[in-house]
């Protein structure tokens, strides 16, 4: 099994591994997966509630490499970007950008999901429409 | 991460060839290339002379007549011959075959296909340690059964089959007693007499014998077993796998036998004392470690281990520049499920996922074994740092009462 280059690199040095605080209320958290299917991704992001421009973004995946850099990779091109830039996220953007092979494309799904559920989760907490 | 030598623990995929095999097998290329069939010159006779000594060599490690030995390209062809053709010769007997949920793929598909061809499987389920109910067994066999298949050592856990039991209710019901041995020959003393098994199945390259050649064991006594050729042509051995003997590959599976033979007794040991060097580290070094399968019954150098709360292929990403194992995670595998071995002796999916087969072999050494501790600890600690579910786990949460999103 053959990974490509970026799948390694965000893999052994994964970008913004971490936790942030999900009571906080510019905070968003996604939670998808399950353990049962062999990948589980948390998802966070920090909102600027002035600009709703995403100040900050961590993760932590269960799953394969491609999981664990797809999710890596999708918290960095987070920072910075609108909510409603980060809605516009594909993941065949993220397939792309690793080179993931056809068996590895739900982890990409798995992290546009992810995407998607923080965001969500963000402006339910701060009475956004959805 | 970066050490300089790559470390081997994958012996139950294949072994490397014995280099006192390989210089064996190399005269058989070209200075003796006959072929073994052919009764009416001196190149045909040394062929047919080194096929009959690596026929008594293999059937001195299994205690057999040499005439019970039929060469084949390995057990997958084996374990078809076997399969396949007892249920077409003794299909006017019956046509109900009895296998185990854990068998390799190889037994699992011949039963699928021989269900296709109008016959009848039982595949009975293992229990937590992975062994057979023998009451279950006993219950199965019905008067249309003719095959009980049970392998003798499964690959993925390394656990080994009361073969003693298996083969005394199959004696006791009259049905014959097939074992796919691929994983046990070389490794444990086999002995298929002794214990009623009438067809087994095995191979070279799990016993750092060579590649693409492999033997079925047919009793030819007290039952005369017989099988239909699945491979028809020229008549060879006997009549039952016909195609012109593979030289080279029969006198490496010989040679192969003989140091088995010889140094098998003191290499379990040595594995033995390593594998469990390798367990005893990771548990030591780390927590929520689990063994699967039984650890009383099971070959010597296996062991097989989840490690709670990671995912087995991303685990092995963080090692396999310089380690090679394998992984009962579905990402290893191109079903996207994870390994049905380790479903069967009803560990969950998670554990399932997080599972790596750690098998140790004849060129292992100790100081390979402590690398490999200290990595795999790095490996699954660097897994676990980043494991959402490690950190609830951690923090007192129930995971079993959180909404996953299945997907």
């Amino acid at each position: 099994m053959a990974y490509s280059e970026k799948v390694i690199e965000h893999f052994k040095k994964p970008k913004n591994v971490g936790t942030l605080d999900k009571n906080k209320n510019n905070v968003g958290t996604g939670l998808v997966g399950a353990p049962e299917c062999g990948d589980v991704m948390r998802l966070q992001i920090e909102v600027d509630e002035q600009s709703n421009i995403i100040k900050d973004a961590k993760f932590k995946t269960f799953g394969c490499g491609s999981a664990i850099a797809s999710s890596s990779l999708a918290t960095e091109w987070l920072k910075g970007k609108s909510i409603d830039e980060a809605m516009a996220i594909d993941n065949m953007d993220i397939v792309e950008e690793l080179a993931l092979p056809p068996v590895k494309i739900h982890c990409s799904v798995l992290a546009e999901d992810a995407i998607k559920s923080a965001i969500t989760d963000y402006k339910k907490k701060n009475g956004l429409e959805s | 991460m970066n050490q300089d030598r790559l470390i081997y623990l994958d012996n139950n995929s294949t072994t490397p060839t014995d280099p006192r095999v390989v210089e064996t097998m190399l005269p058989y290329f070209n200075q003796y290339h006959g072929n073994a069939a052919s009764r009416n010159h001196p190149f045909g006779w040394i062929a047919e002379e080194a096929v009959d000594n690596a026929r008594n060599q293999i059937a001195d490690l299994i205690s057999v007549d040499p005439r019970e030995i039929i060469f084949t390209s390995g057990a997958t062809e084996s374990d078809n011959l076997a399969l396949k053709g007892v249920f077409e010769m003794y299909s006017r007997k019956g046509n109900h075959i009895i296998t185990l949920t854990t068998e390799h793929k190889t037994v699992l598909d011949s039963c699928k296909k021989i269900e296709k061809m109008g016959g009848e499987v039982t595949y009975l389920e293992v229990n937590r340690e992975g062994l057979v109910d023998l009451d279950a067994l006993r219950n199965a066999i019905k008067d249309t059964t003719i095959l009980v298949s049970i392998m003798w050592a499964n690959n993925e856990t390394g656990v080994i089959q009361p073969m003693e039991e298996i083969g005394k209710i199959c004696a006791e019901k009259g049905v014959l007693f097939m074992s796919d041995a691929t994983q046990a020959v070389g490794k444990v003393p086999v002995n298929p007499k002794e214990v009623g098994v009438h067809l087994m199945a095995f191979t070279g390259h799990k016993m750092y014998g060579p590649k693409g050649v492999g033997a079925l064991f047919v009793n030819r006594k007290n039952p005369r077993v017989k099988v239909t050729s699945q491979m028809d042509g020229g008549g060879h051995e006997r009549g039952m796998r016909s195609g012109t003997l593979n030289v080279p590959g029969i006198v490496g599976l010989g040679k192969a036998a003989e140091l088995c033979k010889k140094e098998m007794a003191d290499e379990a040991i040595r594995l033995a004392a390593l594998r469990d060097k390798l367990e005893k580290g990771m548990k030591e070094n780390l927590e929520e470690v689990y063994v699967n399968g039984s650890v009383e019954n099971r070959m010597p150098h296996v062991t097989n281990l989840s490690f709670k709360h990671v995912e087995g292929e991303g685990l092995m990403m963080t090692f396999n520049q310089n380690i090679g194992v394998s992984s009962g995670s579905a990402c290893t595998s191109a079903s996207l499920e994870p390994s049905y071995v380790l479903m069967a002796l009803g560990l969950g999916d998670d554990l399932a996922h997080s599972s790596i087969r750690f098998s140790l072999g004849r060129f292992t050494t100790e100081e390979e074994i402590d690398i490999a501790i200290r990595q795999v600890t790095d490996g699954v600690n660097h897994m676990r740092d980043l494991s959402p579910i490690w950190e609830m786990y951690k923090e007192g949460i129930d995971l079993e009462s959180v909404q996953w999103t299945e997907h």
